[in-house]
């Protein structure tokens, strides 16, 4: 077997201005992304799922511990507290 | 031993043939969840073919089917969010469109997902092959409150947009007319092709400029240019073998300086897929609570998540084996043991040798026989496991277990193959290919024969009642508890000391809940147990017939045979938990297959493998001993079948050899433990 697939290194955390991670919000509190940070594979996994600057998450379950689901372009995603933290969001109306 | 790579070579030669005479090659492409081998089914019928990708440890399906006088040939990509290099997936998926250019690619697009799933068209679109959407589950969309105008997207796109309801059988028809007129069409295929955004546009053509004229045949230049300023493994890789030296100095000097490309080509895309859909989708999302959501309050939840995880598992178990049993019992009566006396008849009859029959009647009939008497039980369990993968359970089990694969620097992906290890260890083994992440792919590879299997459990099922009388099912629950345990505290161990801690990242859709499609759930039956029966027929029959000669000879007496010696001679080892050198060899025996251990001990105690075995075994062994010569038995080396298993999906001796001693090791330590505690506790 190789090596993990993520290693290019990681890409910067981005500025978060006005942002907090996602791990922040409450079930049913929804935001609008403004940043991301993490390895390259973490990054592009994100992206590929619907997680890009702009688009629309909404918490659907976050317990304050454990992994949390959110809706982000119409889709279920569930993701872990680590990887939930390193989406920034601006937070929106409840 | 070569039965080991027979599944490369044989995929090998597959690929090969992809370009036959006269057939026309589709590629069937979609992200995952969005009803791609429902389509493939539908379309190919039984006439399908599964196999690996060449070199690699990703399924490969491809069938065929006949249209309009036309012959079609349909390869099934595997199911991938995008088409940047992050896991063998989307390189197998990008590499064959590339590289065989497909007639035609369909890629599946689930219209209640409209948005996040038209992502990968916009990564196939630049590629050469002529493109055409299925629209699926325009139902569900329906449902969700969502009005998709297909004739709009089609227009927007500027491909054929296909709506269909796959499970419903609708629109597959019209998919296959759609590729009819692309193959015979007069070649306006015309799509509009996704833009980068204008704030990368320069150092785009500025990369391009660089690599000019070095882009090996037959990448497209534009494309290699993209997928650098993505930063993407492979083709990174690729380039700066191809580039002169000062001319990669160059590229990757401006690379550096994008480094954050990779986020931003990504927004691109959503921004040229908003435009694109803007008009197509005429009323809003009412976003109202569905059916999944309110299911999931449940199933997701981290109590009564665990609670239903707990119940569904039982309910899972128990069907299995009121089920399966019976039928095992059947088959064990009716077809194994009457194809022995049968053997058994015939070569007397024609008065061959006494070797030959027992070779055949034991050796053959015997050793295969009871490896395939396991069949209805691990249909019955493997059927019940498709069903919860195909309704979506499957996902929420992955969720809600994820804290405690955390421990063990594992994450809920790794809990479904490693579940499946209850039924067979074989297809845990090969099921961990869900997992992403190459380093908890191996984990829970390496993991995976601490599961105790059906076969493992049979023969505590058959040796506890004898020593524990009515604490026997206590004693198999403790059993069980105690693996899953050991395989906890192992996963830890190894995640601590050979990955220094790292976790992968955990992030995965929760596909909708929806009804089971019984074709599905037959062909994923149909596969696992072709999985386990392959694995019996090449790796288990051999190694059966040396055991039995090692058993014969030379004086065709057990008791004096090579395989006594050597039970003998490592009786000091054993000696320590009260083992004698048969109970040794019983569990040598059981490297062909677990359930072995029972008819071995049946031979070496001289009772058969019938009434009186326990009993006898009973009167001379004693209860720690008994304890012990269990919990060696739950957690030794895997049988054969699961070895070559792990060694056909690691690609690597090496963690074959390291997992076989580590088991080892395991095994023999939690017994010594055991049996010292049974001591000191009076048993």
């Amino acid at each position: 077997m190789e090596n993990e697939s993520n290693s290019c290194g990681d890409v910067p955390a981005p500025p978060v201005d006005g942002g907090e991670p996602l791990s922040t919000l409450d079930a049913g509190e929804r935001g609008v992304v403004v940043g991301m940070g993490g390895g390259r594979g973490l990054l592009c996994r994100m992206t590929s799922l619907g997680f890009t600057p702009g688009a629309e998450v909404t918490v659907m379950q976050n317990y304050g511990h454990g992994p949390l689901i959110c809706r982000v372009r119409n889709a279920r995603i569930a993701l872990g507290r680590g990887e939930a933290g390193r989406i920034y969001v601006r937070r929106g109306r409840r | 031993m070569s039965s080991f790579h027979s599944v490369d070579v044989h995929d090998v030669v597959v690929a090969d043939n992809t370009r036959a005479e006269g057939m026309i090659l589709i590629a069937l492409a979609g992200q995952p969840n969005v009803g791609k081998s429902t389509v493939f089914n539908l379309l190919t019928g039984m006439n399908q073919h599964v196999g690996n990708w060449p070199g690699k440890t990703v399924e490969r399906k491809e069938g065929a089917f006949e249209s309009g006088g036309n012959e079609y040939r349909l390869v099934d990509l595997p199911g991938t969010y995008s088409l940047t290099a992050n896991s063998a997936e989307e390189v197998i998926a990008r590499e064959f469109i590339i590289r065989e250019r497909p007639d035609v690619v369909v890629a599946m697009v689930d219209a209640a997902i409209l948005e996040r799933s038209l992502y990968l068209v916009a990564e196939l679109l630049p590629l050469p092959s002529p493109l055409i959407v299925g629209l699926n589950m325009m139902d569900v969309a329906e449902q969700e409150g969502y009005c998709i105008e297909p004739e709009v997207l089609e227009a927007a796109l500027g491909v054929a947009v296909v709506p269909m309801i796959a499970s419903k059988n609708v629109g597959v028809r019209e998919l296959v007319e759609a590729i009819d007129e692309a193959v015979s069409g007069d070649g306006s295929y015309e799509p509009k092709r996704p833009e980068i955004r204008a704030d990368h546009q320069e150092v785009l053509s500025q990369i391009e400029g660089l690599i000019d004229g070095s882009v090996p045949q037959p990448y497209p230049q534009d494309w290699v240019a993209l997928k650098l300023l993505e930063g993407d493994r492979e083709v990174t890789g690729m380039m700066q073998a191809y580039l002169p030296e000062d001319r990669w100095e160059a590229v990757h000097t401006v690379l550096r300086a994008h480094d954050d490309a990779l986020v931003a080509v990504a927004s691109g895309r959503y921004d040229w897929i908003g435009r694109m859909i803007r008009a197509a989708v005429t009323c809003p999302k009412a976003g109202q609570i569905g059916r999944t959501e309110r299911l999931d309050r449940w199933a997701t939840h981290p109590l009564w998540g665990l609670v239903i995880l707990a119940s569904v598992l039982g309910v899972a178990f128990w069907l299995t084996y009121a089920i399966g049993a019976p039928l095992q019992e059947l088959m064990d009566a009716h077809i194994v043991g009457a194809l022995a006396d049968w053997v058994t008849a015939s070569t007397v009859g024609i008065g061959a040798p006494v070797w030959l029959t027992s070779l055949l009647a034991d050796g053959v009939v015997g050793g295969l026989g009871s490896v395939l008497t396991f069949l209805p039980i691990l249909f019955v369990f493997f059927a019940v496991m498709g069903v919860l993968e195909d309704v979506g359970y499957m996902a929420r089990a992955a969720y809600v277990m994820d804290g405690f694969m955390h421990m063990m620097g594992l994450h809920g992906k790794s809990f479904l193959p490693l579940f499946l290890g209850f039924g067979c260890n074989v297809p845990a083994v090969l099921g961990a290919r869900v997992i992403e992440s190459k380093r908890a792919r191996l984990v829970t590879i390496l993991l995976a024969p601490l599961v105790p299997c059906t076969a493992r459990m049979a023969v505590v099922a058959f040796l506890a009642p004898a020593f524990f009388g009515p604490a026997a099912t206590l004693v198999s629950w403790g059993l069980i508890l105690l693996a899953l345990l050991v395989l906890a505290l192992s996963g830890v161990l190894i995640n601590r000391l050979m990955f220094r801690g790292q976790r992968a990242a955990f992030i995965m859709e929760l596909p909708l809940y929806h009804l089971p499609n019984p074709r599905t759930i037959a062909l994923l039956v149909w596969q696992r147990s072709k999985e386990f029966v392959l694995k019996a027929m090449t790796v288990i029959l051999p190694v059966s017939l040396v055991i039995w000669l090692l058993s014969t000879l030379p004086t065709g007496d057990v008791e004096t045979s090579l395989l006594a010696q050597a039970g003998r001679w490592l009786e000091p080892v054993g000696s320590v938990m009260g083992f004698d050198w048969r109970l040794i060899v019983a569990l040598v025996t059981s490297f062909i297959a677990k359930e072995n251990t029972v008819a071995s001990l049946g031979v070496l105690f001289g009772t058969g493998e019938g009434q009186g075995l326990a009993e006898v075994m009973a009167a001379s062994i004693s209860a720690p001993t008994a304890l012990a010569f269990l919990v060696v038995q739950v957690l030794f080396v895997p049988c054969v079948a699961t070895v070559a298993a792990i060694r056909q999906e690691t690609r690597s001796w090496g963690w074959t050899l390291f997992d076989l001693g580590f088991l080892l090791m395991v095994s023999w330590g939690a017994g010594m433990l055991v049996y010292w505690l049974a001591q000191l506790g009076g048993l």
